[in-house]
């Protein structure tokens, strides 16, 4: 049990499982299943094939623009598998591991990231909502989702996803106080991976880390290690039942790094040079899974080698029909705006149409 | 004389400001060290140091209402705003206190600062990055609206805006950041605010643009005074305060016109052209005052883009049925 004891004023970091893939904390071990830790490992291996297609894809002009998770996949999956399939999620933009966790279709996914909304009708069991562009104003609807799971009864907890950055906004402390105020079953989940596009950690607050913040609402604040899937697996399910009990909210800080580039719209060596990504090379999340699962008897580089090749064949089928696509049809745009179309957009709709008739479109 | 497209213009209008006048702060999201998103502060940290230019918090509310502080205490900040789609944290202290503070104090503290914002869609972005919020800010009294064109508009109206005594809404059109060159000259010049600019003279029709916006509606132009007919085109540069005389004076002459903007339609800036047209010239239309503009809807993504916003066809079709009315 982390929570109650933690002091991020001391500024540790709880881990679990070292850079070399060795248990060095056994007592809090969480206790998974082999067949869970095994999906846990497929889905941040699923997660790491799907980016590096993308960013192939992108590069060959066939994909937008696109936010790689690279690195950060221990802290998605992680949490995210400490989720119950009811509990609900606001995320950001970079979270492919909880989409995939929470069992969001790949289809789907690209859709969106090609650039057709329909990519973000999920199936309502998915319990994400969709994309949220605007940093960390998902924050509050956390909240909001919180507030009505408790008003009905319900038992179910929502999770916020934002990054160091969005913790500079107004949105992240007004949700973090009013989910205090209120006793919410909220987890906040920052994704520090060290970068707001360019702008560093060190340049959105003097607080000696992100989880102390914490403390200003009256909440507790962790720090774990976001490259080890154990420990924030441990940590958020902590939060997590605290969260179901009654307990009220929790903030935790996933210290973690982004491997990539900030979107495909970034260039990343214009800002920080190779050499200091380079140490995180040795801390990389899956690698560290992969090693204790080896040595564990529960994986090996056969199973490796067959996984990743199925996983490469069905993301490029995937991403191959989703590229058939096409445009959005005209409909799309018009329908979704209000329950009804206005007799404004019916007549805006109709002109439309009229004129793609004529030019034979 | 430089070459220079139009967010070379831009950054070159900030340095060339910030050089005669160490009261002009920059400063906003990756605006220090990488010199924004778009490079349009590029550079200005290196010359000028930290202090005069800098990455903000990531927070488009402190950005401006610490800009409001920064002009009320003999600064003039210049801030940025990533993406005009996410000015929306900053609403509040624009339209609350920056627009506000010279009346609320009559006139005893005034907000000389620019808030610049790439704006504007059919770059393939994701949401929040394609929106054409003009109308929102032109319909705020205490601010100014502008909107370049060209390099070397950009140039004169940043100096321009820089330089007035009151808020300004930078608005730049980043589909065409880069889409063109042009001769820009090396130093201090100023476009007034407030005046629009008759970009062709033509005697049949008044057509009124901005932004990025012109250059398609000056490829729908030719391609219909290649038929004949004779297009007075109007780049309106500054949406507020609105240039009503040298629109009026044009629909005296010509007799018909519309208005073409990717803004949305209800309650955009075309329906204010209109009425400014109806109120100044309708006793000579010779057809009724038209405008082209995207739909009442949400901005699609990509995929649906094309949907939304005019293209040249289109424009050249609504066009045509004014001159033949
Ligand atoms: C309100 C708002 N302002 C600006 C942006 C543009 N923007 C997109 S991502 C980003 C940086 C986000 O950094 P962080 O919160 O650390 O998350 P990360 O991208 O590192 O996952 C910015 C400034 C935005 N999306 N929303």
């Amino acid at each position: 049990m982390f929570i109650e004891k933690f002091d991020p004023l001391k500024d540790d970091m709880i881990q679990i499982l070292d850079p070399s893939g060795k248990i060095v904390d056994t007592a809090n071990m969480p206790a998974l299943s082999e067949a869970k830790m095994i999906k846990m490992y497929q889905t941040m291996r699923e997660s790491r094939i799907i980016d590096e297609k993308t960013l192939q894809y992108q590069r060959q002009g066939r994909m937008l623009t696109y936010a790689p998770n690279l690195g950060q996949e221990a802290t998605q999956v992680g949490s995210a598998s400490a989720l119950r399939q009811t509990d609900w999620v606001a995320p950001s933009f970079r979270e492919l591991g909880v989409w995939l966790t929470k069992g969001a279709p790949l289809d789907k996914i690209f859709l969106y990231w090609f650039g057709n909304e329909e990519g973000m009708k999920m199936s309502e069991d998915i319990r994400i909502l969709p994309v949220s562009v605007p940093i960390a104003s998902q924050l509050q609807h956390a909240t909001g989702l919180a507030y009505a799971a408790k008003y009905r009864k319900l038992d179910d907890v929502a999770v916020g996803y934002v990054g160091d950055g969005g913790t500079s906004q107004g949105d992240f402390h007004e949700a973090l106080n009013f989910a205090a105020v209120n006793a919410l079953p909220n987890v906040f989940i920052i994704q520090n991976n060290q970068f707001a596009i360019s702008t560093r950690r060190a340049l959105q607050t003097k607080a000696p880390n992100l989880a102390a913040k914490a403390l200003a609402y009256g909440m507790p604040g962790v720090i774990v290690d976001g490259n080890d899937i154990f420990a924030v697996y441990a940590v958020v399910s902590e939060a997590v039942e605290r969260a179901r009990r009654g307990e009220g909210p929790t903030l935790i800080e996933c210290y973690t790094y982004r491997m990539g580039a900030h979107t495909t719209s970034d260039d990343p060596t214009v800002y920080r040079e190779e050499m200091e990504v380079d140490p995180w090379r040795g801390k990389d999340p899956i690698d560290r899974m992969y090693k204790y699962l080896v040595a564990e008897g529960l994986w090996s580089e056969e199973q490796e080698d067959a996984f990743v090749r199925e996983t490469a064949d069905r993301v490029k089928q995937t991403f191959e029909t989703v590229e058939k696509s096409g445009f959005t049809p005209l409909e799309d745009i018009f329908d979704y705006v209000y329950a009804e179309r206005t007799p404004i957009l019916e007549a805006q709709y109709q002109s439309r149409k009229a004129f793609y008739e004529k030019e034979g479109k | 004389m430089l070459v220079l497209n139009l967010i070379e213009a831009l950054t070159n209008a900030l340095d060339v400001s910030m050089a005669a006048d160490s009261s002009i702060i920059v400063y906003g999201e990756d605006v220090g060290f990488e010199g924004g998103v778009f490079r349009a502060t590029k550079g200005l940290q290196a010359k000028y140091g930290v202090d005069r230019c800098f990455d903000s918090i990531l927070a488009e509310s402190s950005i401006v209402g610490s800009g409001i502080g920064m002009a009320i205490n003999g600064l003039k900040p210049v801030v940025e705003i990533q993406f005009s789609g996410f000015v929306f944290p900053a609403i509040n202290q624009i339209v609350t206190h920056a627009a506000r503070m010279r009346n609320r104090s009559r006139g005893l503290y005034t907000v000389p600062m620019v808030i610049r914002m790439p704006y504007g869609g059919g770059v393939r972005a994701l949401e929040h990055h394609s929106e054409s919020l003009e109308a929102i800010f032109a319909h705020t009294a205490g601010l100014k609206v502008v909107i370049p064109s060209t390099p070397y508009d950009a140039k004169g109206l940043m100096m321009a805006a820089i330089n007035d005594p009151d808020p300004v809404i930078f608005m730049e059109p980043k589909r065409i950041y880069r889409a063109f060159k042009q001769e820009v000259p090396e130093g201090i010049y100023e476009i007034p605010i407030g005046k629009a600019k008759i970009v062709k003279p033509g005697d049949d029709l008044t057509v009124v643009a901005w932004g990025s916006m012109l250059r398609d509606v000056q490829k729908a132009v030719e391609i219909l005074e290649k038929e004949g007919h004779s297009i007075e085109l109007i780049d309106l540069r500054t949406i507020s305060p609105i240039d009503r005389e040298t629109i009026i004076t044009s629909v005296q002459k010509t007799g018909r016109f519309a208005v073409v903007h990717e803004a949305a339609r209800s309650f955009g800036p075309g329906a204010e052209l209109i009425s400014i047209v109806n109120e100044g010239a309708f006793l000579h239309l010779e057809a009724p005052p038209t405008r082209i503009t995207s739909v009442d809807t949400i901005v699609p993504l990509p995929k649906g883009e094309h949907h939304y916003v005019p293209s040249v066809e289109g424009i050249v079709a609504e066009l045509r049925a004014v001159l033949t009315f």
